[in-house]
């Protein structure tokens, strides 16, 4: 229910660019107004978010322990999962950013009879994910095409490795491929297991879906329903160079591919896909374990105003001693000195 | 903030890299479409322009497969059933005989690298 709540949603939103740009004929507000405003929003929404987290404290040292800590001498510490030093958790975060490497330790749990608990390695999702991720960076940088004049020749390079097996015209690129079996998977895994599907929301299949929605326009646009590539060009590069213009013979398919992408730097901010950014600010996995080599004070403590027993003591001495409870300094010396 | 300067350092580099094309454009001169030099002695082309446009390239890949591998050397036009002969070299190069001045403009802005000259001679266009 979930699953088809969100993929309504993207279809609805195919029909408001349809609609809009394709019947209605607002090609300026598809093609201009509306990606400014999302690359204005992403961009100061993903940025305001970061800054809200950096503000929240961390008031304890909770490195997540994957391994063992550093100790004595003759014991092999695990520098990469339980890092003690600053380059040690430059090391994790590298691994982590780039290899996902927690998500390579993901295991999955089995009730057999008797009953016996079984763990097993599981990698699917680790797989799909990388290769989710890189398809999806791969694409991004590929469009820079489109984004600049003259095309630098990197992305010269990359668009040529990921089109190296010359299928077809226009050249079939890998990620593409990739891309879809990819994110179908991701899909797919929600809906399969069962624990997966029960913690499973809106939030998770819309984004799933939107993308999905924006990657099968763009390989419509590329290898089926063609719309003038020299014209979307020219209006790319108008919106890059603050020019905006629309030229003729720009397709409805290319403003239907636009408007999601559009909504997805919009919905960017506000949803689990700053991941991209949270995943630098994890205490979890960019604190050092150096728990007991140094002391770490909670930042958000303040002195504290205290009345120690001597001092109370020292207050009440004279009704303590008359009440007849124990006290550590005897009364009588005191008016001994006093005298 | 804490470790502030870390995560706006960090904020900053995302930002100039997202914005890459805004800044990376500035100081070019502006973008416009590639012109192209048609040929003076022909008036139409195998198909509509309009057509060419978005389908040349899987034509010329048709008519690769259909010509060196099935040995179809007759094309007929869509609409007027005009006769043309599939090759690269004798049909599409007899009017665009420059290819630096047709082919190449489009695909050089586009960033698009057909690989038709791995095995065709390409044409001085020294004319």
């Amino acid at each position: 229910m979930k699953a088809i709540y969100s993929l309504f949603l993207v279809f609805a939103l195919v029909l408001v660019a349809l609609l809009g740009a394709g019947a209605g004929g607002m090609h300026y507000l598809f093609g201009v107004i509306i990606p400014y405003v999302a690359v204005v929003l992403f961009v100061a929404g993903f940025v305001m978010r970061v800054i809200r987290w950096g503000k929240s404290p961390v008031p304890f040292r909770i490195p997540t322990t994957c391994g063992q800590e550093f100790s004595l001498p003759w014991i092999k510490q695990n520098k990469i999962d339980n890092p003690s030093t600053t380059w040690g958790v430059i090391l994790r975060m590298f691994f982590e950013i780039v290899l996902f490497r927690s998500l390579f330790r993901n295991t999955r749990v089995e009730l057999h009879d008797g009953p016996k608990l079984a763990y097993a390695s599981n990698k699917w999702l680790w797989l799909f994910a990388l290769l989710f991720h890189y398809s999806f960076l791969t694409i991004f940088l590929r469009h820079m095409r489109l984004f600049t004049e003259p095309v630098p020749g990197f992305f010269q390079a990359l668009e040529s490795v990921d089109g190296m097996l010359q299928i077809g015209v226009p050249s079939l690129y890998l990620t593409d491929v990739v891309i879809v079996v990819a994110a179908t998977y991701l899909f797919l895994r929600r809906v399969v297991i069962p624990q997966v599907r029960y913690v499973s929301l809106p939030a998770d299949y819309f984004p799933l879906f939107l993308i999905l929605g924006i990657v099968l326009s763009g390989i419509f646009m590329r290898y089926f329903v063609k719309t003038d590539i020299v014209s979307v060009k020219e209006l790319t590069m108008g919106l890059v160079t603050f020019h905006p213009r629309i030229p003729e013979g720009v397709g409805t398919i290319f403003y239907i591919h636009v408007f999601l992408v559009s909504v997805l730097l919009i919905y960017f901010p506000f949803s689990k896909l700053m991941h991209m950014g949270g995943v630098f600010l994890s205490p979890t996995r960019n604190l050092a374990n150096n728990n007991r080599m140094k002391i770490h004070v909670n930042p958000w403590n303040y002195p504290v105003k205290v009345h120690t027993y001597e001092a109370y003591e020292d207050e009440f001495r004279e009704k303590m001693v008359e009440a007849g409870l124990p006290v550590e300094k005897p009364l009588e010396q005191q008016p001994e000195n006093k005298e | 903030m804490y470790d502030g300067g870390k995560i706006i350092a960090g904020l900053a580099v995302f930002v100039l890299l997202f914005t890459f094309p805004f800044w990376y454009n500035i100081g070019n001169a502006a973008y416009t479409k590639p012109k192209l030099e048609l040929p003076k002695d022909a008036k139409e082309c195998v198909e509509k322009t309009e057509w060419m446009r978005a389908e040349h390239m899987q034509l010329l890949n048709e008519w690769r497969d259909e010509a060196i591998r099935e040995g179809h050397h007759t094309y007929k036009n869509m609409v007027t059933g005009k006769v043309y002969k599939k090759s690269l070299t004798k049909t599409c190069l007899k009017c665009h005989a420059q290819k630096d001045k047709f082919c190449d403009r489009c695909h050089e802005s586009l960033s698009v690298h057909p690989y038709c000259w791995d095995c065709h001679v390409a044409p001085k266009g020294d004319k």
